[in-house]
């Protein structure tokens, strides 16, 4: 017979957890986004030599291990005197890593638009911006949407590091929990299942916007 | 009038246009035939300012295109260009297609920009298009969307640059009677084409491109019937 000191309160317990990861990977996925976006169609108008120190640091962020980056971006705000909470932390850190995969995304998706169809809008008296609004913009979204959602998805998981910040996300309240009732296997079952109810919907949400999409090409 | 004077373009250290002069009028419909890399398509692209040249002057009713105070976005307004490649935009509906630059560029009202689009559209017979996408429709009919979506501008003149030479043969003949339309209507017209047959129709002046000069220009009658360059006679025996 299955039995289990796990209580109630214990779940709300990893709810909440669940509500700060999901939480930090919003700040993240929409900062990193905004950023991502920005950085990518520099990059594209910039092009290969003049971006270079861009590339370099988005570089960086996208190469070292980002629970190293936690760890050094937590030691570096405290050594600034920033006196940031280890959420604020966190978001940063989270965002820019974010950020340093977007760019890329946003980039090939603008790279994808074929020239010609970019020359045929400017020729019909687009300016650059309605070029990029209303041409570039959508479909660049199309060709980047299922390595955004994977991004997004990814980040999801990965903001589990940000428990080595003291922060009690889903991964950091499950530990808890594992010690205190040492029930490892149900509860990292429990944790695997929410992380999953978290992921799935927005898979979901791209591979609806894929399908709503794809009759148009 | 469109005015060229002396233009010269390179890419790179390929030279592809070698001081080119020549002038179209108001109403007029100028072919251009030659070979490829002869510099013809280029030409186009300067005339609507989407290449820049090296030195010369192209006018626009007197307005330089490539002086620095140029606003090239409003002088576009005036020079609808069709490509070889219709480039429809596939996001949007083919209503959508040629509604988008009136309604962004000229700022006109959603039932003024449907209007004109719908008009546009059934002129050169898509007007049972209007909801469907690029993708549904053949190349011939996309090349009509394209230049639906540039007369819808209200262009004073238009450039085709090879608009048939992608298209299947059996949709050439629905694209060259759209032209036709257009010339008949007193469209001011340069058109880059390999057709000779409808260059010989509908042209007030042929003109021949051969490695970057205008070798030969002139009405269609003596251009094809008494070619006065090696080069013309050359290139028109090889396309007959």
């Amino acid at each position: 017979m299955f039995d289990t000191a796990l209580s109630w309160n214990d779940m709300i317990f990893l709810a909440q957890g669940a509500g700060m990861t999901l939480m930090v990977t919003a700040v993240a996925v929409l900062a990193g986004t905004v950023m991502g976006i920005v950085f990518g169609v520099l990059r594209y108008q910039l092009g290969t030599w003049w971006s270079l120190p861009l590339t370099f640091v988005l570089d960086i962020f996208r190469s070292v291990p980002l629970l190293i980056q936690l760890v050094l971006g937590n030691a570096f705000q405290a050594i600034a005197r920033l006196g940031w909470e280890p959420f604020t932390t966190s978001c940063v850190i989270l965002s820019l890593y974010t950020a340093a995969y977007c760019t890329e995304i946003v980039r090939g998706g603008i790279e994808a638009v074929p020239p010609t169809t970019r020359r045929a809008a400017r020729s019909l008296g687009l300016t650059w911006w309605g070029d990029m609004r209303y041409i570039v913009a959508p479909l660049a979204t199309r060709v980047s949407l299922p390595a955004w959602i994977g991004l997004t998805l990814g980040v999801l998981k990965d903001s589990a590091l940000v428990l080595w910040l003291g922060l009690i996300e889903l991964l950091r309240a499950s530990q808890i929990l594992v010690t205190r009732l040492q029930e490892p296997l149900f509860i990292l079952m429990i944790c695997g299942a929410i992380y999953f109810l978290l992921s799935f919907p927005i898979a979901r949400l791209g591979g609806y916007l894929e399908k709503r999409w794809s009759p148009h090409d | 009038m469109i005015e060229i004077q002396n233009v010269r373009k390179s890419f790179g250290t390929l030279e592809v246009l070698k001081g080119i002069d020549l002038f179209v009028q108001k109403g007029e419909v100028l072919t251009v035939i030659g070979g490829s890399g002869s510099g013809k398509s280029t030409l186009l692209t300067c005339i609507n300012g989407l290449e820049p040249i090296d030195s010369g002057r192209i006018l626009l009713d007197g307005t330089e295109v490539h002086a620095k105070g140029t606003d090239l976005n409003r002088l576009r307004r005036k020079v609808g260009i069709v490509f070889q490649q219709w480039n429809a935009f596939p996001h949007l509906t083919v209503l959508e297609n040629v509604m988008l630059a009136p309604r962004k560029v000229l700022k006109q009202p959603k039932a003024e920009a449907e209007a004109m689009a719908v008009k546009q559209l059934t002129h050169v017979g898509l007007g049972d298009k209007l909801r469907v996408y690029p993708s549904r429709l053949s190349g011939g009919q996309q090349q009509r969307m394209a230049i639906a979506r540039a007369l819808a501008m209200s262009p004073e003149y238009m450039l085709f640059d090879e608009v048939t030479s992608a298209l299947d043969p059996q949709l050439v003949g629905e694209v060259l009677d759209t032209l036709r339309m257009l010339a008949r209507e007193g469209m001011t017209m340069i058109c880059v084409t390999h057709e000779m047959k409808f260059a010989r129709e509908v042209s007030d002046r042929v003109a021949f491109f051969h490695k970057g000069v205008m070798a030969e220009i002139g009405p269609p009658d003596t251009f094809f019937g008494a070619p006065r360059t090696a080069e013309l006679q050359q290139f028109l025996s090889a396309t007959h």
